[in-house]
């Protein structure tokens, strides 16, 4: 199970509350502090994605984040439930002059992604994608030093 | 914290000093005013993002979408910004290449192409 698991309706106004949930985490988990703008960062880009495919594809279901504590590493998996379409395939009802624009930001997006977190994942199929992140941590200083 | 934002005009350029979070939420509301600027004809803008504490890539492109609406008016669009976490998202996304970035905003009041 998943150290903290959120989910929220997918309104932009709640992806703030994502990036202080995911931030306050990972701090705890022992991501360098130097790291914590990133995570913030990349957190935000990956539910605003999953913000926009719910909303232009008229999903009621919310937009789910894993934030998982492990051994050296701490991952966070955004996961939407927008129907990708298989290459070569198309959405069903996606205007094709829509379709660009959308596809132009969520490029955007991922390209901030990839620029800043160095073990990424990003997979998508019928019943929608994620994202999942990874960043190593440092064991807490023990007291007695 | 919320975006805020406010206006003021030095000779032909206008000053948008930005403060807070431009992201997906509060984006289209920067979008509105850079928007409302150009319609009004002001067509060299200096956007100060000194106050900014946090950008992402919604508010990179209504960056961009406001550099493209001055550039329609042979008009300009530079940033001010010091801080290096906002600096970075510029360079990771090549949008340094696109912006003028100055240190300040009497420098940026100054710059001529």
């Amino acid at each position: 199970m998943a150290t903290v698991e959120l989910r929220f309706s997918a309104l932009p106004e709640h992806v703030r509350t994502a990036r202080l949930v995911a931030a306050a985490v990972a701090r705890r988990a022992g991501v360098d502090e130097a790291v914590l703008d990133e995570v913030r960062l990349a957190v935000g880009e990956a539910c605003s994605r999953a913000v926009g495919l719910h909303q232009n594809g008229g999903i009621s279901a919310p937009v789910k984040v894993l934030l998982i504590e492990e051994e050296k590493q701490f991952s966070i998996e955004v996961g939407d439930e927008a129907p990708h379409a298989a290459p070569g395939g198309r959405v069903p009802g996606d205007g094709p002059a829509e379709a660009d624009a959308e596809t132009e930001e969520d490029e955007m997006g991922l390209a901030v992604i990839s620029g800043l977190v160095d073990d990424v994942e990003v997979s998508a199929g019928e019943h929608g994608g994620s994202i999942r992140m990874r960043w190593p941590t440092t064991p807490p200083a023990t007291l007695l030093a | 914290m919320d975006l805020s934002l406010s206006t003021e005009t030095v000779g032909d350029r206008t000053i948008v000093r930005v403060g807070g979070e431009i992201d997906v939420y509060t984006a289209p509301k920067l979008r509105e005013q850079l928007v409302e600027l150009v319609n009004d004809g002001s067509f060299h803008l200096v956007v100060d993002m000194e106050g900014v504490d946090f950008l992402d890539s919604t508010g990179l492109g209504v960056l961009v979408g406001g550099l493209k609406r001055v550039r329609a008016h042979e008009g300009s669009l530079r940033l001010v910004c010091n801080q290096e976490r906002i600096l970075k998202i510029f360079r990771i996304t090549g949008l340094t290449k696109v912006f003028p970035i100055h240190t300040s905003v009497e420098e940026a009041v100054a710059a001529t192409d």
